[in-house]
């Protein structure tokens, strides 16, 4: 990284460099500056700066929080009072009652479940050999499995949904959970493979050799040494293809149509249609969808960087 | 695990030993991927041959292979070859559609990778109340985005929608959001953006972070100002991931079906619709379902993709980028 960078960090390699001042947001610049200007420490800003920066933010969160922070406040409104104004109009909680027990929702919901756990168990399970074997070995046939990966990543939904729908409809599985498992996995697989090969890369080979050293078959040194060491990346991968699948809406539209055999996309459709416009059931509904997936988010979401950057830059 | 790297099926039933050294040498790492290639043959490669099939036949609604109750009703469409394919690139509809997507694509994609830059850059340094800006920036990434689009639509409600509703407060006539044509484009840009912008953001801190400090000092040292070190030093630390995640997101965007299907339908009268969601819809909104030309569709479409994989590889080899 030091070596693409900068003509302004050539002669600084030369210059002296004070030690304490390496520690951020410490020691002080004084003497580097012209005299009669003020002095600054490091990381400090003036007031406009920071009234800037925190105006900046501060609009930038609040575009980013209203819309789900709207939707929240709606779902306590009646009917009636829907697209008022005011943040509290008669605050009811009949939207969630109706929602709950007057429509398929908890159907729709278990559905959902079902669909995704089982395609992100089955997904980083058969995919986290493969992305051992790319890390580890040079085999034949390892570079167009890698481009096969990749390029299987950014096939559009256009172009396998119509051969897979008559697939399903050939072997009567429309209308199946089945259906949109198999199908997830079409996303999952190459996706996951990719991701815990980045993974397995920043595992350092030298714990293999130990455990070949020490007897284990590629096999043993996998399962035993490695997933255990490999877990963060296992939890990331996995709660990534959680969420791509549980907001999937294409294929969950298309194959799914009894209103009992709905996931949670297809489900919120039906609220707010050509024929029907319960906004109010439609936001409680939302809220309810949400918050378990917020939840889940908040927790993993400390994990989200690292695993990115890793998959990013070792790709 | 030497750099054995043997050009692949090296001539089989001539070199029967080699073959042999071969598995012998790898056969752990083939059984491992084993599982892998077998799903993706079966549940991807299989579908796809069976639609670029499809995409040279005159298959719809009526004429597949379907089940009813227990009655297995057979194929009858024929063989056309590239009639689809010429129909489509003479009409009109997908060369508007075409270019409305690639702007689509463009406009969001250069819209969020801006902000996340500029987010991101805004939250890499210490300040009070940093984790609150940055779980309140993440909030649209942690929510489906399905519900998020239902959320806009209902801001963007015409008649009682809260936008308009504050424009009429504010005494201006209330915006025609999703059914003016162009008013459309722009919402469900915006919409797009908004959901992208917490991915950038989380990528472009990573990468920030992973820039040593000591290259900022060391410019400060020599006179470098603020701006002279964003572009010398934050600009060439961020440039890997920036092109990794500008690749993913130009993809995602053009394959983005749930935020034009579920805010516009792709109305008004089709001019929000992009390539994808025209596939979808000749395929199973309209009526008849025209199977053969969405496949056709969805073919062109990954052919255009892979074209611009390919192009973006070349501009990364020429930056001097491996891979």
């Amino acid at each position: 990284m030091a070596t693409d960078t900068t003509p302004v960090s050539g002669p600084a390699e030369q210059a002296p460099r004070p030690a304490p001042a390496s520690v951020p947001g410490a020691g002080l610049r004084a003497t580097a500056r012209p005299p009669g200007k003020k002095v600054r420490r490091r990381g400090e800003r003036s007031r406009a700066a920071s009234i800037g920066l925190h105006a900046a933010l501060l609009t930038a969160a609040v575009i980013a929080v209203f819309p789900p922070f709207w939707l929240l406040v709606t779902s306590f409104k009646p009917k009636t009072d829907t697209f008022t104004r005011s943040l509290v109009s008669g605050f009811t909680l009949d939207n969630y009652d109706h929602v709950l027990n007057d429509t398929e929702f908890l159907t729709w919901f278990g559905n959902s479940v079902l669909i995704v756990v089982t395609t992100t168990i089955i997904g980083v399970l058969i995919s986290s050999t493969t992305g051992y074997a790319l890390s580890r070995f040079r085999f034949p046939g390892m570079r167009p499995l890698m481009w096969v990966l990749l390029i299987t990543q950014m096939f559009p939904v256009a172009v396998l949904i119509v051969p897979l729908y008559n697939l399903m409809s050939r072997y009567g599985l429309l209308n199946q959970p089945v259906s949109l498992i198999v199908t997830y996995l079409t996303i999952a697989v190459p996706f996951c493979a990719w991701m815990m090969k980045g993974f397995f890369d920043t595992i350092p080979v030298s714990i293999d050799e130990s455990g070949r050293v020490d007897g284990l078959n590629p096999f043993g040194t996998f399962w035993r040494l490695i997933m255990p060491l490999a877990r963060p990346g296992i939890a990331v991968t996995g709660f990534y293809t959680f969420v791509t699948a549980w907001a999937e809406v294409a294929y969950a539209t298309a194959f799914m149509t009894g209103e009992e055999n709905l996931t949670l996309a297809g489900g919120l459709q039906t609220f707010v249609n050509q024929h029907t416009q319960d906004w109010h059931l439609m936001t409680a509904a939302a809220v309810l969808i949400a918050v378990p997936a917020t939840l889940v988010f908040g927790y993993a979401q400390r994990h989200l960087q690292s695993g990115l950057t890793a998959g990013a830059t070792k790709a | 695990m030497a750099d054995a790297v043997n050009p692949r099926a090296t001539a089989a039933p001539a070199a029967p030993g080699r073959l042999r050294r071969s598995l012998t040498a790898h056969w752990y790492a083939w059984a491992m991927i084993a599982p892998v290639v077998g799903v993706i043959t079966a549940i991807i490669g299989w579908p796809l041959v069976r639609g670029v099939y499809l995409s040279l036949t005159d298959a719809d609604e009526a004429n597949v292979e379907r089940q009813i109750g227990v009655n297995k009703i057979p194929a009858t469409y024929d063989f056309v070859g590239l009639d689809n394919y010429t129909a489509i690139l003479k009409d009109e509809v997908f060369w508007d559609r075409l270019g409305w997507t690639v702007l689509w694509t463009v406009a969001c994609v250069s819209v969020t990778f801006l902000l996340g830059l500029g987010l991101a850059n805004m939250l890499n340094r210490s300040f009070r109340g940093r984790t609150v800006y940055r779980m309140a920036l993440i909030l649209p990434w942690a929510i489906p985005a399905f519900v998020s689009v239902f959320a806009w639509r209902m801001l963007y409600n015409e008649r009682n929608g809260l936008l308009n509703s504050l424009l009429d407060g504010g005494g201006v006539e209330g915006v025609s959001w999703l059914s003016d044509p162009t008013m459309a484009k722009v919402s469900v840009i915006a919409v797009n953006v908004w959901l992208g912008v917490p991915f950038m953001l989380i990528a472009m801190l990573g990468a920030l972070q992973s820039i040593p400090a000591e290259q900022y000092e060391a410019a400060e040292m020599d006179g470098a100002n603020a701006w002279q070190r964003f572009w010398n030093i934050t600009l060439p630390g961020v440039r890997s991931v920036s092109m990794t995640v500008v690749l993913l997101s130009t993809i995602w965007t053009f394959n983005m079906f749930p935020v034009i299907f579920l805010l516009t339908r792709g109305g008004p009268a089709g001019s929000t619709d992009i390539l994808v969601t025209e596939a979808f819809r000749l395929a199973f909104v309209s009526s008849p379902r025209d199977f053969a030309n969405s496949a056709a569709w969805g073919v062109l479409i990954l052919l255009l993709l892979a074209l611009f994989a390919v192009a973006y590889r070349r501009a990364l080899r020429k930056q001097g980028e491996v891979w």
